[in-house]
């Protein structure tokens, strides 16, 4: 059923229709509107669920664990600094092989603190071992959550999803979205029947020690299913398609006129709309401009990437992150998909943009199309102030 | 099921661990209908080397400080599925688990109401990295980051008051026990599992390594510690005190001149005579002195 909706809303409506038995979450801007959805949810009988109020996102990291640990569907959100701080417990999920699905409601990191958006918070996490999915549109975040827990519970994946949505373009803004009905989500997405589970008639030790003859096998395995993620995500996505109707193909990257177009940009999240308008006005003036939408960014698709590429003259990678001290964690993989092939394009170009909230607009993105040129870019920061940058502290 | 060996021998621990003797003497109150959540720390290592683990009921490590809160999880799944009724579950650490890193995950879970008993197994310091201080090391015990010296009498502080913290929280069961005693510990186990709600235990568990004394005399230094007023055996249920183990009180000096960690105090009767008043203040506060020479226990 289409509805108009606040995104927050989206994301409690439909984890509400994942039914998951365990939810915990501490409250950070701008993640909070979802979780006090499903609270209400909760306290109007909607919603079975066992809602954990915590003393930190640390603990609610670790509530969902010990939830998933007992056999049951589990879910939390966070943002920024919560997502930091759960940041060993999510390295440890990914460990212990637990499926769960956490929304990460895109913000900056501190210092100097900043609660709007950038995707510096999931970016830092990438290491972690669990699958990312950056949604661009409100569809796409109902759509995309519902894929996660599929995904997440496939015994052949047995790993946690981060669901990421920029913080307030998307948490906060609205748009019609069609919600799947119940019994769709009943169908795509059967109860969850754990592999393993913390259980007195079947005893199991989880999380043991393990030395150096056995711990490097572990993050193998981890490697290699993620490879293997790669061929079940579209598995997933063709599912989906059969019963909702939506066609996101292989839903590891979208392109938008990048078959016989010479400059492209490369971008993940809510900015690929502008960025669309952009093509589409640019198109207009007949100008061979497109985009490459990065959907999975954990695990990254090369291969398809590559192929999506290979033939474009000039490439532009917008970051909404910063690896401080080196090249941006999306140029990154850009760079790295080409790196010893023959066919590649003649630049890459990186551009930084939208960071701690500063709108991209479609100005921003012609100055993006503008500045790839020819000449590589090694990494620009876009709509920086300069007067800002010439300030001298008066002691 | 009856059969089953709930915590196995062949487990890496020391001689004369007894946090190992406690962990087995908690798991084995509790049953087999027992889930356990682990804390970073030796009982960890020592129990669940891979491949072997030695616990025959299901148990999980996440990490140093969440016990808890993974513990909180667990309670919360089984309450969704229904099945809370007639499974335990049990979130344990050391002391550094206990009072230092894991104290918030403690406090959100004692203040959230879960049915949990959290059993802290204190040696006194974190002995899984090499004896250092935690927040419930005793006064002037030396360790490697609170050694003794010429300027130093070892660690400056008496140890955190974690029953008082536990029962500041208005939680309805609160006790301390000892290896050295352990019908008592056992019994209290039992109890806490009698009452619905969180529950704090925490249990003296010598440390020969750490402590520095032999091996084979952990039971003894575990009751001197109890017969000295130095480590007391109380129990609360709803807030109020319903049984100390009292004693006919020894001089601290016995204790402290078992072991290796007080040693630097034997040449400092100043420095005895301080620990001499934390036991004396324990022994006014709970009433641990009998008063007829016959009784040697109340509870």
């Amino acid at each position: 059923m289409k509805e108009f909706l606040e995104g927050s809303r989206t994301v409690a409506e439909t984890v509400k229709r994942c039914k998951p038995g365990v939810i915990s979450a501490y409250p950070i801007t701008p993640q909070t509107h979802i979780v006090e959805e499903l609270a209400q949810m909760v306290a109007n009988g909607e919603l079975g669920s066992s809602f954990v109020n915590v003393e930190s996102e640390h603990s609610a990291a670790s509530v969902v664990l010990g939830g998933a640990a007992a056999g049951v569907r589990s879910y939390t959100a966070t943002s920024s600094q919560g997502l930091l701080l759960m940041g060993e417990v999510i390295f440890n999920i990914a460990g212990l092989r637990l499926p769960l699905v956490l929304t990460c409601a895109n913000r900056s990191v501190s210092a100097p603190i900043n609660i709007w958006n950038d995707q510096q918070d999931s970016i830092s996490l990438r290491d972690a071992g669990w699958i990312q999915l950056y949604a661009e549109s409100l569809q796409e975040i109902v759509d995309f959550h519902l894929m996660a827990y599929r995904l997440s519970e496939d015994k052949s994946v047995m790993l946690p999803v981060m669901v990421c949505m920029d913080g307030f373009i998307l948490t906060h803004g609205m748009e019609t979205v069609d919600m799947p009905e119940q019994d769709q989500v009943d169908k795509f997405l059967p109860p969850y029947k754990p592999l393993y589970k913390l259980d007195p008639a079947e005893p199991l030790t989880m999380g043991l020690l393990a030395d150096p003859d056995y711990y490097m096998e572990t993050r193998f395995a981890i490697q290699e299913t993620l490879k293997e993620v790669i061929r079940i995500i579209p598995k997933v996505s063709e599912e989906f398609k059969s019963v909702f109707g939506r066609d996101y193909k292989d839903c590891l990257i979208e392109e938008y006129f990048t078959k016989d177009a010479s400059k492209v940009i490369v971008a993940m999240g809510s900015v690929c709309g502008t960025i669309k308008e952009v093509v589409d006005q640019m198109r207009q003036k007949g100008k061979k401009v497109g985009l490459l939408k990065i959907i999975s960014f954990r695990p990254f698709p090369y291969i398809q990437v590559y192929q999506a590429l290979k033939n474009v003259a000039q490439v532009a990678v917008l970051d909404k992150a910063v690896s401080l001290g080196a090249i941006s964690p999306l140029a990154v993989e850009i760079k790295a998909t080409f790196c010893g092939k023959k066919k590649a394009p003649k630049v890459i170009s990186s551009f930084v943009a939208g960071l701690g909230g500063r709108d991209i607009t479609s100005d921003s993105v012609k100055e993006i199309f503008r500045k790839l040129t020819q000449q590589e870019c090694a990494q620009e920061f876009i709509d920086l102030k300069p007067e800002l940058l010439t300030e001298e502290y008066e002691g | 099921m009856k059969d089953r060996v709930l915590f196995r021998p062949g487990h890496t621990a020391c001689a004369g661990c007894g946090q190992s003797l406690a962990a087995r003497l908690v798991l084995e109150a509790a049953g087999p209908n027992t889930i356990v959540t682990n804390n970073t720390g030796c009982l960890e290592v020592f129990s669940t080397k891979y491949p072997e683990s030695a616990w025959g009921v299901p148990w999980i490590h996440s990490l140093f400080e969440n016990a808890a809160a993974v513990a909180s999880g667990i309670e919360s799944a089984l309450v969704y599925l229904g099945k809370k009724e007639g499974i335990n579950v049990i979130a344990q650490a050391g002391d550094g688990g206990t009072a230092d890193i894991g104290l918030q995950a403690l406090s959100g879970m004692w203040e959230r109401g879960h049915d949990i008993l959290y059993c802290c197994y204190d040696n006194e310091a974190y002995m899984n990295t090499g004896i250092q201080r935690s927040g419930l090391t005793p006064f002037n015990s030396a360790t490697t980051t609170s050694p003794a010296g010429t300027q130093s009498f070892g660690n400056i502080r008496p140890k955190k008051p974690m029953p008082e913290i536990a029962l500041a929280h208005g939680i309805p069961y609160v006790a301390t026990a000892s290896a050295g005693f352990g019908q008592d510990l056992q019994r209290k186990v039992k109890k806490a599992f009698s009452i619905k709600g969180p529950k704090y235990l925490q249990i003296h568990v010598p440390c020969p390594l750490g402590w520095r004394h032999e091996p084979n005399l952990t039971l003894q230094v575990a009751k001197c510690a109890v017969e000295t007023g130095l480590y007391p055996l109380i129990e609360f249920e709803g807030g109020v005190l319903v049984s100390r183990r009292q004693i006919t009180p020894k001089p601290v000096e016995e204790y402290l001149k078992m072991q290796g960690r007080f040693k630097h105090l034997l040449n400092a009767p100043e420095e005895i005579k301080k620990i001499q008043e934390i036991a004396d203040n324990n022994i006014k506060k709970y009433g641990l002195k009998v008063e007829n020479t016959t009784t040697t226990e109340k509870s």
